[in-house]
C-alpha cells in the first residue's frame, strides 16, 4: 500500500471517529462561565462623592459545575453556556491539530498557525512590557499624577534620583527605536553599549563567582570517603562506594578539563586524560539526550491530553464533568 | 529477514510520527479511563526538596519564582502544583513574581487551582500575593539584592509593595530564606544560582523544578548551591507522590483529587514513548549494520 | 566619535555593576543602573514589535511571496496590540473600581485573556511538542553505534530512558539489595551525580572563563566587535 493512501484512509477513520464522538453521550468541547455580581462601596474623598459601584464578571467554570447546576435548578442563569469560551476551545485544537499537520509535510494550516503566533506574542510581549513594566517604572516616574489618577492609586511618589534615572532611561529607550527609523540608526548603537557594559559587568562577578570557584571547591572531595557505622567503625562497602564516587567524580572534572585545554598538544598523559575526558562528555551528553527525550514527550503528553479531555471529552482525568465520560470512550472504542 | 531490512532503511518517518503518537495516546486512553497511575519511589533530590520546604516554620516568607511559559507547561504545571500545594499547606508565606512575560498569568491560573480552591481561608495579600513580572532578567536579580520593591514596585492587582502585609520585613530578595524557582531556561535557575545563591554567603536556600532539557546542566549545583531539584516530569511525579502521601497519609489514590496526580500520570505516556524511543534506536543499528555487512560483501 | 562614545558607555556601565559588587558604597548606584537597564529592556520589547510590524509591511508592500501570512500576522499583532493596551473587556479593579486602567489585562472575560488562553497556549506548547516526534525520527536515524563514544553515549541514553520510568523497576527490582546500585534507578541517579556532573562542571568552569574573560576585554575596551563592523 501506498503511504498517501495508508494515510488518508488513516486520516478519513481519526474524522469518522471525531463525528461519531460529537454525536454519541453528552458531545464535546463546550465551555460554560458563572456569573459574578461584583458591588463596591467607594468611600468619599476630594474627587468623587460615596457611591456603590456595580458590575457583572463571567468566570469560566468546569462542565461538572454547570450540570450540577442544571440538575438543581434546570431554569438556572447562574452558570450558562459561553459561546465566545467554546469557539474558543474549537480554535484551540484547529491550532493544535494544524500545528501537528506539518508532520505530515508543511501546508495552509500550518502556516496560519504559525503567522498567528508571531504576530500574537510580539504584541503579547509589548503589552506586558507596557503594564508591567514602563507603566509603574517609567511613566510613574515622569508621569507620576497620570498615573496615580488613571491606573496605580497606591504606587509610592517616586524620588528625585528615581526620576532623573527613568529620563535617562527614557533617553536610552528612544535611542534603541531609532532602530526602526530610517535614518540615525547608528544612535541605537549608544543603549546597545549599555546593556553590553551592564551584562559584562554583572558576568564577571556571578560567573567567577557562582562557576569558576564554588564549582571547583564542590570538585575538592576526599579521595577516602568514610562512611561510619553506627557503631563507631568504617563500614567497608558503603566507604569504597563512596570513595569511588568522589574518585571518579574528581577524576572526571580533570580529564574533561584536559579535554577542553587546547594550549596542550592531547598527545601522552594529556591524550588520555583527553580522551577519558571525552567518554565523560559522552556519558554527559547520553543522559542529556534522555532528560530531552523525557521533557518533550511530556509535552506532547499534555497536547494529546489537552484534545481527549477538553476538546473530545473522550477522557476525564481531572473530574471536569459528571457523567463518565469513560462510557462514551467504551461505546465508541465497541464500535471501532 | 532482508525484505524487512529494507523496509527499515526506507521507513518513511511519518511511521515513526504515528508509532510516536500512539505510544503517547495509548496510555493517556487508558489512563485517563481506568485512573490507574503507576508508582513512584522519590529519589535523593526530590526528597530534599520536599524536605526544605517542610522545614520551615509556619508564616515563613518563600519566594517563588514561575520562570517559565505556557509552552512549557507540560512539565512544569504539575511541578508549580505540588510545591504550592507543599507551601499552602504548611501556610508559608508565598511571595510569586516572574521573570517570563508570560509568568503571571500562570501563577493566577496556580493559585486558583490550588488555593483558592483548596485553602480558601489563606488571604490574598496577607498569605500569598501575586508580584507579577518584571523585564531585565538577570538586572531584577541584581536590582533584588538590595531592594527588593524597587524591582516588583507594585502587585498585579495594582498595590504597592509596600502596603502588602505578606511582604511585611522584606527588604531585599536575601530577607526570604527560600527561593522555590519553577524554571524553563534563561533567565532561571541557572541565573538564580549565578546572581542570588552564590552572593548570599549562604543567606538563602534554593531548590527548584526544571524542564528535563535543563535537568543536567543544573546536577553540578546540586547540593551545594541548590538545595532540591526536581527533573523532568519524573521529578514532578516523585515529589507529587512525597506531597500527596504527607499530605493524606490514609487516603488511596482515589481519593487524592485529580489536579494532584498529573504529573504521575504523566508517567504512564512516558513509560510508552520510552520504550518505542530504545525500540527505534535498536531497530535502526540493526539496519544499519545489516546495510554495513552487505556493503563489505558486495566490495570484497 | 560613533564608536567611541559606545564604547565608553560599556566601560562606564560595566564598571559600575562590577564595582557595586565589592564596594557598598556603590551599591545603590548598581541598583539604579539595574533599573535603568530593567526598562531599557522593557523598551526593547517594544521595538521587538515594532521591527516585527516593520518586517511584515514591507513584505506585504512588496507582494513577496506568503504576503498573505504577512498579512495575518499583521492582523493578529494589531488586534492583540489594541485589545491588550486598551484592556478591552477587562472588568474593574475591586480596589478601585473607579479608575478605568486599573483592572487587569488579561483577567477572566478580557479579549486579551482569551487570546492567551485559546491561541498563545495551544501554539506554543503544540510547537515545543512536535520536537518529541522529530527526537523520535532522529534516534532511528542517526543514533548509531559506531564506536566506543557512540556506544557510551546509547549506553547511558538507554539507562536514563529505562531508569526514570517504571521500566527500570520491572527490569532491575529484582536484584537482592546488596546489588541495589545496579538497580536502572539507582543507576540513572548514580550518573546524573557523578559522570554527568563531571562533564557538566568541567563545561560550567569553561564556559565561566570565557565570559569573564570576554567581559573583562569589553569592559577594558579591547573587545569592540560587539559594535560591528560599519561605522
Amino acid at each position: 500500500m501506498k503511504p498517501s493512501k495508508a494515510w488518508v484512509i488513516i486520516v478519513s477513520v481519526i474524522l469518522l471517529l471525531v463525528g461519531i464522538r460529537m454525536s454519541i453521550g453528552q458531545g464535546m468541547a463546550r465551555a460554560y462561565v458563572e456569573r459574578v455580581d461584583q458591588s463596591v462601596e467607594v468611600k468619599a474623598n476630594d474627587k468623587h462623592g460615596a457611591s456603590t459601584e456595580k458590575w457583572t464578571e463571567w468566570h469560566s467554570v468546569a462542565p461538572k459545575k454547570f450540570e450540577a447546576a442544571q440538575m438543581a435548578d434546570q431554569s438556572q442563569t447562574k452558570i450558562v453556556f459561553s459561546l465566545a469560551n467554546t469557539i474558543g476551545l474549537w480554535l484551540a485544537a484547529f491550532f493544535t491539530l494544524a500545528i501537528f499537520s506539518f508532520l505530515y509535510r508543511d501546508n495552509p494550516g500550518y502556516r496560519l498557525a504559525e503567522a498567528v503566533i508571531i504576530g500574537v506574542s510580539a504584541a503579547y510581549w509589548g503589552v506586558v512590557g507596557f503594564w508591567d513594566t514602563l507603566v509603574p517604572k517609567l511613566f510613574g516616574a515622569l508621569t507620576p499624577t497620570l498615573v496615580h489618577d488613571q491606573v496605580l492609586p497606591s504606587l509610592p511618589a517616586p524620588s528625585i534620583g528615581q526620576v532623573v534615572a527613568m529620563y535617562f532611561a527614557l533617553a536610552l529607550g528612544l535611542m534603541l527605536l531609532m532602530r526602526l527609523a530610517p535614518k540615525g540608526g547608528w544612535i541605537s548603537l549608544w543603549p546597545i553599549a549599555f546593556i553590553i557594559g551592564v551584562t559584562a559587568g554583572l558576568k564577571i562577578v556571578s560567573h567567577v563567582e557562582s562557576d569558576l570557584v564554588a564549582q571547583s571547591v564542590a570538585t575538592f572531595k576526599p579521595l577516602v570517603q568514610p562512611v561510619v557505622g553506627a557503631e563507631g567503625g568504617w563500614m567497608l562497602w558503603p566507604t569504597i562506594w563512596a570513595s569511588l564516587k568522589n574518585i571518579l567524580l574528581v577524576v572526571g572534572v580533570l580529564c574533561c578539563l584536559t579535554y577542553f585545554f587546547f594550549s596542550v598538544e592531547h598527545k601522552g598523559v594529556a591524550g588520555r586524560a583527553a580522551r577519558i575526558g571525552i567518554m565523560y562528555l559522552m556519558i554527559t551528553f547520553g543522559a542529556a539526550f534522555g532528560f530531552t527525550v523525557m521533557g518533550r514527550v511530556a509535552l506532547l503528553a499534555a497536547r494529546i491530553e489537552f484534545l481527549f479531555d477538553d476538546w473530545l471529552w473522550l477522557i476525564d482525568p481531572a473530574g471536569k464533568r459528571i457523567v463518565e465520560v469513560a462510557t462514551a470512550a467504551g461505546s465508541m472504542l465497541c464500535w471501532w | 529477514m532482508s525484505k524487512l531490512l529494507s523496509i527499515l532503511e526506507s521507513l518513511d518517518r511519518r511511521w515513526i510520527f504515528l508509532a510516536m503518537a500512539i505510544s503517547v495516546a495509548g496510555p493517556i486512553l487508558y489512563i485517563g479511563i481506568t485512573g490507574k497511575t503507576l508508582p513512584e519511589t522519590p529519589t535523593p533530590a526530590a526528597r530534599a526538596v520536599y524536605k526544605e520546604i517542610e522545614a520551615l516554620p509556619p508564616g515563613t516568607p518563600v519566594l517563588l519564582s514561575f520562570d517559565f511559559d505556557p509552552a512549557s507547561g507540560g512539565e512544569l504545571i504539575p511541578m508549580a502544583t505540588s510545591l504550592v500545594h507543599q507551601c499552602a499547606a504548611r501556610r508559608l508565606r508565598m511571595v510569586f513574581i516572574a521573570l517570563w512575560p508570560l509568568g503571571p498569568q500562570l501563577i493566577d491560573e496556580t493559585i486558583k487551582r490550588v488555593i483558592l480552591a483548596d485553602y480558601p481561608d489563606l488571604k490574598e495579600g496577607v498569605d500569598y500575593v501575586n508580584v507579577g513580572f518584571q523585564s531585565g532578567n538577570e538586572a531584577v536579580m541584581k536590582v533584588m539584592l538590595t531592594d527588593f520593591a524597587k524591582a516588583f514596585p507594585i502587585t498585579k492587582n495594582g498595590i504597592a509593595v509596600g502596603d502588602v502585609v505578606a511582604l511585611q520585613g522584606i527588604q531585599r530578595v536575601l530577607d526570604f530564606p527560600l527561593l522555590i524557582t519553577i524554571s524553563a531556561g534563561y533567565p532561571g535557575a541557572k541565573e538564580w544560582i549565578q546572581y542570588v545563591v552564590s552572593s548570599s554567603g549562604g543567606k538563602i536556600k534554593m531548590v527548584t523544578g526544571c524542564t528535563g532539557v535543563q535537568t543536567s546542566a543544573l546536577y553540578p549545583y546540586y547540593p551545594n548551591q541548590l538545595s532540591g531539584l526536581l527533573g523532568a516530569i519524573k521529578g514532578a511525579a516523585e515529589y507529587e507522590s512525597l506531597v500527596n502521601s504527607s499530605l493524606a497519609p490514609n487516603d488511596t489514590s482515589a481519593a487524592i483529587p485529580a489536579k494532584y496526580l498529573e504529573a504521575q500520570r504523566r508517567m504512564g505516556p512516558q513509560l510508552g514513548a520510552h520504550l518505542l524511543m530504545i525500540a527505534l534506536i535498536i531497530l535502526g543499528n540493526i539496519a544499519y549494520f545489516a546495510q554495513r555487512k552487505s556493503k563489505v560483501r558486495a566490495t570484497s | 566619535m560613533k564608536r567611541l562614545v559606545p564604547m565608553w558607555i560599556a566601560i562606564i556601565a560595566g564598571f559600575v555593576m562590577l564595582l557595586s559588587a565589592f564596594f557598598p558604597i556603590t551599591e545603590s548606584l548598581g541598583e539604579t543602573v539595574g533599573d535603568v537597564f530593567n526598562v531599557v529592556a522593557a523598551i526593547a520589547f517594544i521595538l521587538g514589535a515594532g521591527s516585527l510590524a516593520k518586517v511584515n509591511l514591507a513584505k506585504i508592500s512588496r507582494r513577496d511571496q506568503g504576503w498573505g501570512y504577512a498579512a495575518i500576522t499583521l492582523i493578529c499583532f494589531a488586534i492583540t496590540l489594541v485589545v491588550g493596551l486598551g484592556k478591552i473587556g477587562v472588568p474593574p479593579n475591586t480596589q478601585f473600581p473607579l479608575l478605568a486602567w486599573s483592572g487587569e489585562k488579561n483577567a477572566d472575560g478580557s479579549i486579551f485573556g482569551w487570546i492567551y488562553e485559546f491561541a498563545l497556549v495551544p501554539i506554543t506548547s503544540t510547537m515545543f511538542a512536535l520536537l518529541a516526534f522529530y527526537v523520535a525520527s532522529a534516534a532511528f536515524r542517526a543514533f548509531r553505534a559506531k564506536n566506543l563514544e557512540a556506544i557510551l553515549l546509547l549506553s547511558t541514553a538507554f539507562i536514563i530512558l529505562l531508569g526514570r520510568t517504571f521500566a527500570g523497576v520491572v527490569l532491575t527490582g529484582w536484584l537482592p539489595d546488596w546489588a541495589s546500585g545496579l538497580r536502572l534507578e539507582n543507576l540513572s541517579v548514580y550518573i546524573m551525580q557523578v559522570f554527568n556532573t563531571a562533564g557538566n562542571r568541567a563545561i560550567i568552569i569553561g564556559i565561566a572563563l570565557g565570559v569573564t574573560a570576554t567581559s573583562l576585554r569589553i569592559l577594558l575596551g579591547v573587545d569592540r566587535s560587539w559594535m560591528g563592523s560599519g561605522d
